[in-house]
């Protein structure tokens, strides 16, 4: 059983669901990558997924494009992003680790060495966010021998023709984005939410998490009511810009103990 | 004669082109893709495009053989194809009518377009106030500020101009912002992609809107020289212009394609946009095509002194074209669009657009070292109204 699917079946049994921060690897530089990893994990994140950053992020929303160029202006590559999760991996073998990208950077590495080095730095799971679901098969057939998971964007405009044909690819979790847009934007209605995971759950084997405008913990608090995870990316990416590069995971780390806090207070 | 029949239903040119966009846009393609292939079809919307291409646009435009021009090179004879004579000055009418009407007929009220020189800015502003839509152009930073003429010729027409301030702050980054708001707003919202890029099926609808210059061409040309062209050429930036008159003519297996990307100070010194001559494949603004990209897959910036050049990507079709050697591609510098620029104003009373001034610098290469029966068609896709103050600015003059 991969990382993943351990954490949510582990999750299940306690009752809990997965608590899933994102922020874009080298911001606020590349030397705190992987103290904020740590500084996630120590206020109760469950997984994580790592931003490798691109200098045109065409879904998302300001907040993480500025976290991209953040980091591109130090130079930072998906390759020193894999080098940072291996780095991440000498003392926690536990916590999942999601990149999370577009495909242009995957593309000049070459799939299959990106695959390789996925697997040699410990990653858990890809979500390539520009990826129709055939090239997604492509790249899947090199993750998946290497146990590694393919993870799928699904939204509120997704056809249920379009759930499962996605539904025999995902493995890990699906990431159901709660509202239309871009990442950041803001007005979740938490009872339609709860009625797509529920039509996802009804054609997909997976755990569904759900992102997109989770700002604060009472969002996410009423969220993990219908849905298996949370993910929070903009907000937390919102407090490093907001702190000083040293100050940066000591500060995630609190707000994410916050959301954790807020979450488990709902069973 | 081969059957042409590119793209696939994927929207797939050989291994470039597709649909590489986020899921929370698929539902939207997939309802665009439906729509257009509904009124491609039907007699209805063609005789109204028709219609709207007579007496609106002004088609057809006229070929103009430039004699003086090849008199003085003392070769192959340069035929113009006018499409700076098009209201608002280029071809990019041609494709924003085309779009504006696919929008009232799926009850879209509201248009948005990226825009670099502000050319297909100016389009689009000009069929909303046409159709009565509400209108939203997205503008880099640098280019409002370059374009400061045109930012006010699209107010004029009723358009919101938006600045936008993100990563090069030029034209991709203005294409990256519409895509924003074509996500967030798709209910009421028509996106107006203005070159022969982006996801499937803009390639092929820009194009199929543009191709009217060269089905335009293939009749006019044997009337006016009696043949077919040897060589047809164009600029190419995301390459609209040239599509649209490359199209036509690929079935015509004597005719040689050539299209003519910015070759800015020299494609040796980096400083460039020629993403053919000197790219690698990749993905881009939603399709696989050739990229200007460094080592490890970001994209890079361009320079030209064309903004309509500009961008560090090209349409998809275009490097299908490139990598079956049906199109030959090649790079003209700044001073040599310049050139060519001045040479066209002073022979033949023809400003041309810095665009259309990179294809009619190839051209002038050509002719040179051609037998004078030859015929080489350019295609003069924009007049140069636009690019004054970059031309004085050039000379050292301020306007």
């Amino acid at each position: 059983m991969s990382r993943i699917s351990a954490t949510f079946e582990k999750l299940g049994q306690e009752g809990r669901k997965a608590l899933i921060p994102f922020f874009t690897a080298g911001d606020p530089s590349l030397a705190q990558c992987v103290p904020t990893m740590q500084a996630l994990v120590a206020g109760g994140a469950d997984l994580i997924e790592l931003g490798v950053p691109f200098s045109d992020p065409m879904a998302d929303g300001p907040t993480i494009q500025r976290a991209s160029e953040r980091a591109l202006r130090q130079g930072v590559s998906l390759r020193q992003v894999l080098d940072a999760v291996s780095r991440f991996r000498q003392d926690d073998g536990k916590t999942p680790v999601v990149l999370m990208g577009y495909a242009n950077p995957i593309e000049r590495m070459g799939r299959e060495a990106f695959a390789d080095r996925c697997a040699e730095s410990g990653v858990d799971g890809v979500l390539v966010v520009d990826y129709p679901p055939d090239e997604a098969r492509a790249l899947g057939a090199l993750l998946s021998p290497r146990g590694i998971d393919s993870i799928f964007l699904l939204s509120p405009t997704s056809t249920d023709e379009r759930v499962r044909e996605i539904a025999t690819l995902a493995s890990g979790y699906i990431y159901y984005v709660s509202l239309r847009g871009v990442t950041g934007a803001s007005h979740i209605d938490v009872a339609d939410v709860g009625h797509q995971v529920a039509r996802i759950k009804a054609l997909a084997r997976v755990p569904v998490g759900v992102g997109f405008g989770i700002r604060d913990d009472a969002t996410a608090r009423a969220l993990s009511a219908v849905a298996d995870g949370i993910v929070v990316g903009s907000r937390i990416v919102e407090e490093i810009e907001a702190s000083s590069e040293s100050e940066a995971p000591a500060a995630v780390g609190a707000l994410i103990k916050r959301f954790r806090q807020a979450m488990d207070a709902q069973r | 004669m081969k059957i042409y029949d590119m793209p696939d239903r994927e929207g797939h040119f050989g291994p470039y082109g597709g649909t590489f966009v986020s899921e929370t846009l698929i539902a939207a393609i997939d309802e665009l893709k439906r729509q257009y292939l509904r009124f491609r079809d039907d007699p209805e919307f063609q005789e109204e495009y028709a219609y709207e291409l007579k007496h609106y646009v002004g088609r057809p435009s006229p070929i103009y053989h430039a004699r003086r021009l090849s008199d003085s090179l003392g070769g192959a004879q340069i035929y113009l194809k006018r499409e700076d004579l098009n209201h608002t000055g280029a071809h990019k009418i041609n494709n924003t009518v085309g779009q504006a009407m696919l929008a009232r007929r799926m009850g879209k009220r509201r248009v948005i377009a990226e825009t670099g020189a502000g050319q297909h800015g100016v389009a689009t502003a000009t069929v909303a106030a046409r159709y009565g839509m509400e209108c939203v152009v997205y503008m880099g930073s640098e280019d409002v500020r370059r374009q400061a003429q045109n930012v006010y010729r699209m107010k004029l027409l009723g358009a919101t101009v938006v600045p936008v301030e993100s990563g090069s702050k030029t034209l991709k980054d203005a294409l990256n912002e519409a895509m924003r708001d074509w996500v967030t707003n798709v209910q009421d919202t028509f996106y107006i992609i203005g070159t022969v890029a982006g996801p499937h099926p803009y390639p092929m609808m820009v194009r199929d809107f543009n191709a009217v210059v060269g089905r335009e061409c293939l009749a006019q040309m044997p009337e006016m020289a009696g043949r077919q062209p040897d060589v047809v050429i164009a600029c190419v930036g995301g390459g609209s212009n040239a599509m649209g008159i490359f199209h036509p003519y690929i079935p015509e297996e004597t005719v040689r394609l050539m299209g003519v990307e910015a070759g800015g100070e020299g494609v040796a010194t980096g400083h460039h946009a020629a993403s053919l001559v000197a790219g690698s494949p990749g993905v881009l603004h939603g399709n696989r095509t050739y990229l200007l990209q460094d080592e490890n897959g970001q994209i890079i910036e361009t320079h030209s002194i064309s903004a309509g050049l500009d961008y560090p990507g090209v349409g998809p079709e275009h490097a299908w074209l490139k990598d079956t050697g049906r199109a030959e591609y090649v790079a003209i510098t700044d001073g040599e669009a310049l050139n060519a620029f001045h040479a066209l104003c002073r022979m033949e009373g023809i400003i041309p657009a810095l665009e259309s001034s990179h294809a009619l610098a190839q051209a002038m290469k050509m002719a040179p070292a051609m037998g004078k029966e030859r015929i080489l068609l350019v295609n003069l896709s924009g007049r140069g109204d636009k690019d004054m103050a970059t031309v004085a600015e050039r000379s050292g003059i301020r306007l």
